[in-house]
């Protein structure tokens, strides 16, 4: 396991793509300089600042492992990685979203699959979640996992509905698919290794107390 | 022609046969390494009085059976011969508990006992997690409360000692803590163990939400968040009030027993909770800066020789002997930069 060159500072695992810049203004504000980070978009460790950035679905793997001490990801990230062993320590409230079960507008194809046919095909990138809560609603669905474009699925008659993650519906609208149900609200979730959670106590504490004071 | 071909550079062998995943072949340069580690935690464990004992692989279900014990409950099932249910150890101390009240109903405690031997999980999908796992620990039974906790303390530190980690840490919490304050505080048993499993699992988030829809005092609810985070040296059993104070009495007794070596090594978590049914009162967990994720753990189990025919007070530990050699690779590597 790789532990910390710099012992004197906690490593943050930040996420690149939708919860980079209020990650960053996050950081900022308790006085970590994140100027290199944000000018720098090759380059993905920053030993001075403590700063390790990566694919938000990577956070939890590398705090996990203690690669990272702390990290910042989606709820979304959590819940589709729930086997992983990773303190949850705060809901930084930003970067809103909503987990969304959606179809193609007019009359509800999912609805008539699982009524006709008795199982729903489901494209999502979420395929835990997706499986977890038609099976937590008693009905059948048929979980077809893609890598992107969610919204191409149904278009294509590859599912009837899909599984996937909004902020403010406008992808949804521009391919005419509307929001059937709504499923769960991610938001930014500060997480810790356990083992750092225990043996940093007073560093991650003090931090928790300064983001709580902004 | 050779029977050796190469891909990608590399010799490869004519044929490859493959291993259960979770699963590994150990060559002798790790062999070596692993012995002489285990060889020097068992001196240790021998020179406290604990006797080596070994127990089957194999034992029957209904063995396991006694207890919830959630995820750490058997993986592996098979039939025998007559159609019993047979299955693979998951852990030592429950095996150890059948020896006691089996082989030793009538011997006078205290009775210690420890072993190196390989126990059984099922992994997670997706994660290095080894199905079958060396462990090595100790199980006093018969040596209630504070000092049996201490005795396993000092047998623990000395054992890593002799292994040469060195810049290991002792979680200690009570098990019984949580729940009792939960309890005090009225709230009903479906919602006791759902801030329970959250806070075993780290979900601080989760606690927080449950807690607030309790409906309980501002303060009462702040005292609970706070405990539930509250990790440190010995100060953090002092200065608290009322029932808090009193129910810190057995950390603060264990902290009292423990020689100033093993005390420097301890961190009072007050949030500590595990997630296996049998403990009772106090829990460790044992980590180290090199490593991401605990090397051992164990705790106080007084019912559960009870459910063997041989009520008498436990306690114990285990260290997993893979994670340790990792760990002490780490800090030797890190040492010599």
């Amino acid at each position: 396991m790789p532990t910390a060159p710099n012992p004197n500072h906690l490593r943050i695992a930040v996420p690149r793509g939708a919860l980079f810049g209020e990650t960053l203004d996050l950081l900022a504000q308790l006085g970590i300089d994140t100027g290199e980070v944000r000018v720098n978009d090759r380059k993905l460790l920053f030993e001075d600042a403590g700063i390790v950035t990566m694919r938000p679905s990577d956070v939890p793997t590398y705090v996990e492992a203690g690669a990272a001490d702390l990290g910042i990801t989606g709820k979304d990230v959590l819940l589709e990685q729930s086997e992983r062993d990773v303190y949850e320590l705060m809901d930084l409230g930003f970067g809103r979203c909503e987990m969304v079960l959606a179809s193609v507008a007019g009359e509800d194809r999912a609805e008539e699959a699982l009524r006709r046919l008795g199982v729903v095909r489901i494209a999502t990138k979420y395929p835990k979640i997706a499986t977890g809560y038609f099976l937590q609603t008693g009905r059948q669905a048929e979980i077809v996992e893609v890598k992107g474009s969610v919204e191409l699925a149904p278009l294509t008659g590859l599912a009837e509905a899909i599984v996937d993650l909004t902020a403010t519906g406008t992808t949804l609208r521009e391919n005419g698919l509307v929001i059937r149900e709504h499923i769960a609200v991610a938001t930014a979730r500060l997480i810790a290794n356990p083992v750092a959670h225990k043996l940093r106590a007073p560093e991650i504490d003090a931090l928790l107390e300064r983001i709580r004071g902004i | 022609m050779s029977t050796v071909d190469r891909l990608g550079g590399r010799p490869a062998p004519a044929q490859v046969d493959r291993i259960p995943s979770g699963t590994r072949d150990v060559l002798p340069d790790e062999m070596r390494e692993i012995r002489a580690l285990t060889n020097r935690m068992h001196a240790v464990f021998e020179q406290a009085g604990y006797g080596e004992v070994y127990t089957p692989a194999l034992e029957y279900e209904r063995t396991f059976a006694r207890q919830a014990l959630e995820q750490a409950g058997p993986a592996y099932r098979m039939f025998d011969e007559q159609g019993s249910v047979l299955v693979l150890r998951p852990d030592m101390t429950i095996p150890i508990a059948r020896l006691v009240a089996t082989r030793y109903g009538n011997a006078e405690p205290p009775l210690r006992f420890c072993y190196t031997a390989y126990a059984y999980r099922g992994v997670r999908p997706q994660r290095g997690q080894s199905r079958e796992f060396l462990q090595a620990g100790v199980e006093l039974i018969g040596s209630p409360g504070a000092s049996g906790t201490a005795e396993t303390l000092a047998v623990l530190c000395a054992s890593l000692d002799a292994a040469g980690l060195r810049n290991y840490r002792v979680g200690l919490g009570d098990s019984s803590l949580y729940p009792s304050l939960l309890e005090a505080f009225g709230v009903d048993q479906a919602r006791r163990e759902r801030i329970l499993a959250e806070l075993a699992a780290g979900d601080f988030v989760g606690v927080e939400e449950e807690v607030a829809g309790l409906g309980l005092s501002a303060t009462d609810q702040v005292m609970l968040l706070r405990l539930a985070r509250t990790r440190g040296g010995p100060e953090v059993l002092d200065g608290l009030s009322g029932r808090l104070h009193d129910a810190l009495g057995g950390m603060r007794e264990v902290h009292r027993l423990l020689s100033p070596e093993v005390a420097a090594r301890v961190i009072f978590d007050l949030g500590l909770v595990r997630n296996l049914g049998y403990y009772t009162g106090a829990v460790f967990q044992v980590y180290d800066p090199a490593y991401g994720m605990p090397i051992g753990s164990g705790g106080r189990y007084d019912e559960l020789l009870g459910t063997f025919g041989r009520p008498l007070p436990a306690v114990g530990f285990a260290l997993n002997v893979e994670r340790l050699h990792i760990a002490l690779t780490s800090e030797e590597r890190a040492a010599r930069r």
